[in-house]
């Protein structure tokens, strides 16, 4: 089987809504894990894993593929959901998440389960990692790009910064980040905590290409991960791309959204009954 | 009351005590390494932050500048970059000073290289007393603690310029994450190209009855003139190098502590947690016999010349010399 690739707006918008569902029900059973993140991205790893990217759930493997990094670990649900969704797995597994045993650990583990690239969880490491691949990629004078999904919250980390400048520096064109900028982390809303705006600004003086969007409509996720891949492959050898995707955390379930408390906690029995009705008339609304 | 005090014939080395013996750091073998395997292994590649000629990677460097990663003042960076690389099928070699590398990245280094189990070789150079007069901030008295308890983790302390060499050369051909401890200062090569290296294996330098120093890194010639010192006064000493501290050698280990029925530890660590604190683990589980442990004794160090530095916290040949005869004490109360 290879991959699936979605190309109307309606059909991601439906693998979307799905993909929040398998959230919800990832999450009620294993009693603990992140809400809000997961279901703020639904929008953009669908895009991702059902339009542009370049992978072969049945060759998990294969050289060519493009690399997805997930720095910010915690929000592992959205990235098992669209593994499962695009066939990486059963998706019976998605309720043995953070079950003894289970390949689905409460944060992703490379090795542990088909198409997860690194183990990540403690925040500010990923976008580092994804720089070693890019240079090994550049090395052997290979073209597939190489995605990092990061967090606005890890920008506090020190880390993220040095990789930010090393990226610039070897002109990793081919690496294209994706920051969850949802403006919220677990005390609060980041710009109480720490105040990181203008991220775009910053970005720009580190010498990087920045594309803005919202990071929950899909014609313009879409838009922005095809041009960005583009770019990638067409110019490997120049700035690197970071795409600042505002999304609404919690996004499809209205008790949820914006909601800095559902950072990290699960839904209880009737919480997740009430998400899963909503999410089910999000999508009988959706247009065909 | 004398006995006599001779070299292990089957380990091939040079004599130590010869006045024109060679002296060179364990960094110069290293890096002389890594340089020497860049022609024939294409997917050896290095990273520095800002101190390539400290650490000697600058030869790799001049000769493949194109698997030279610069990635400046970021040991966090450095770490998690290589895990980068090695994912993606390079071998992946890096270094800083230890303070700095294992001392800070620790955290990218457990969960990014030792959790995936990645070919990343990386060494802490500097490490020990012996950087000297630097100051307790540069003097890495901890990183074999450090690293030593994280899965997946080979632990490397070679004794001279020749051996660190071999060391590069067999991690780079092991699989998994190795750690090397490098000095600074310049000490005499007494292995040849001739002695034996094997990851996991100590190389007994000279046999003893009496007792067995169990020596890493500088200490290890410490260890050799103090074996020669007490042979004047009637002891027999083992001399052991424990190059691997991880995995260790129990066999031999066992087998030198039922022999001698007890054991002196060497290094310029601090006692707890390193090659000291992995014998007496080793020992505890195969053969307790009355360890003493010579390094620092839960402290900092402080500036100074760097072998008047393992003279002064007792580390040299006449502390270990003293910890011998303690040791020797205990095991004729415990009989």
């Amino acid at each position: 089987m290879s991959a699936i690739r979605l190309n109307s707006i309606s059909d991601l918008q439906r693998k979307a809504n799905d993909v929040r569902a398998d959230i919800i029900n990832m999450l009620l059973p294993a009693k603990s894990g992140h809400t809000a993140g997961p279901l703020g991205m639904a929008d953009i790893f669908t895009a991702l894993y059902f339009h542009t990217l370049e992978h072969d759930p049945a060759k998990p493997q294969w050289s060519g593929r493009d690399r997805v990094v997930l720095s910010n670990g915690h929000i592992a649900p959205v990235l098992y959901a669209v593994l499962g969704e695009a066939g990486y797995f059963d998706k019976k597994l998605f309720s043995t998440l953070r079950k003894l045993g289970s390949p689905l650990q409460g944060h992703p583990h490379r090795g542990a389960l088909a198409g997860i690239e690194t183990s990540s969880g403690p925040l500010g490491q990923g976008l580092s990692q994804a720089c070693g691949m890019a240079l090994a990629a550049k090395m052997d004078g290979q073209k597939h790009v190489i995605w990092c999904l990061t967090s606005d919250g890890e920008h506090e980390e020190g880390q993220t910064w040095e990789a930010v400048l090393l990226a610039a520096k070897y002109k990793l064109g081919n690496l294209v980040q994706i920051m969850d900028r949802n403006f919220i982390q677990i005390d609060g809303r980041t710009e109480d905590i720490m105040p990181l705006e203008s991220m775009a600004a910053k970005y720009k003086a580190f010498n990087w290409r920045v594309i803005e969007i919202d990071g929950n409509d899909m014609k313009a996720a879409v838009k922005a991960l095809d041009e960005a891949r583009t770019n990638a492959v067409s110019n490997p050898d120049s700035a690197p791309t970071i795409i600042i995707a505002k999304t609404v955390p919690g996004r499809g379930v209205s008790f949820m959204e914006n909601k800095y408390e559902w950072h990290g906690k699960p839904p209880n029995e009737e919480e997740a009954k009430l998400a899963l009705a909503e999410l089910q008339a999000q999508r009988a609304k959706i247009k065909a | 009351m004398t006995t006599s005090f001779a070299l292990n014939p089957s380990m091939k080395l040079a004599d130590p005590f010869a006045p024109d013996a060679k002296k060179a750091p364990t960094r110069d073998g290293w890096g002389q390494a890594l340089a020497e395997m860049g022609t024939e292994n294409k997917q050896l590649v290095v990273l520095s932050a800002d101190v390539s000629e400290s650490v000697r990677t600058h030869w790799f460097e001049k000769e493949f500048p194109s698997r030279f990663v610069q990635c400046g003042v970021a040991e966090q960076n450095m770490a998690s970059v290589a895990a980068g690389l090695a994912m993606e099928g390079k071998i992946a070699f890096f270094s800083a000073y230890g303070v700095f590398s294992p001392g800070r990245n620790w955290d990218q280094i457990r969960v990014n290289i030792a959790y995936n189990n990645l070919n990343v070789k990386f060494s802490g150079a500097h490490a020990g007393i012996t950087v000297g007069p630097d100051g307790a901030t540069h003097q890495a008295m901890e990183d074999i603690a450090l690293m030593r308890v994280l899965p997946n983790v080979c632990v490397l302390c070679p004794s001279d310029e020749k051996e660190a060499n071999k060391a590069a050369k067999a991690a780079a051909a092991r699989k998994g994450p190795v750690y090397i401890r490098l000095g600074r200062e310049k000490t005499p090569v007494f292995t040849t190209d001739a002695t034996p290296f094997e990851i996991g294996k100590i190389n007994v330098l000279a046999d003893g009855s009496d007792v067995a120093i169990v020596a890493c890194g500088v200490p290890v010639f410490e260890a050799l003139k103090a074996a020669k010192n007490l042979a004047a006064s009637g002891v027999s000493a083992a001399v052991l190098n424990c190059h691997t501290i991880k995995p260790i050698d129990k066999k031999t280990l066992a087998q030198y502590a039922k022999k001698c029925g007890c054991v002196v530890t060497a290094e310029e660590h601090q006692i707890t947690g390193g090659l000291g604190g992995a014998v007496c683990e080793a020992l505890a589980d195969e053969c307790p016999v009355p360890v003493v442990r010579v390094g620092m004794p839960d402290q900092f160090g402080e500036s100074g010349g760097g072998l008047e530095l393992m003279k002064h916290f007792g580390m040299d040949a006449a502390g270990i010399e003293k910890a011998v005869k303690k040791a020797m004490e205990k095991k004729e109360k415990n009989r």
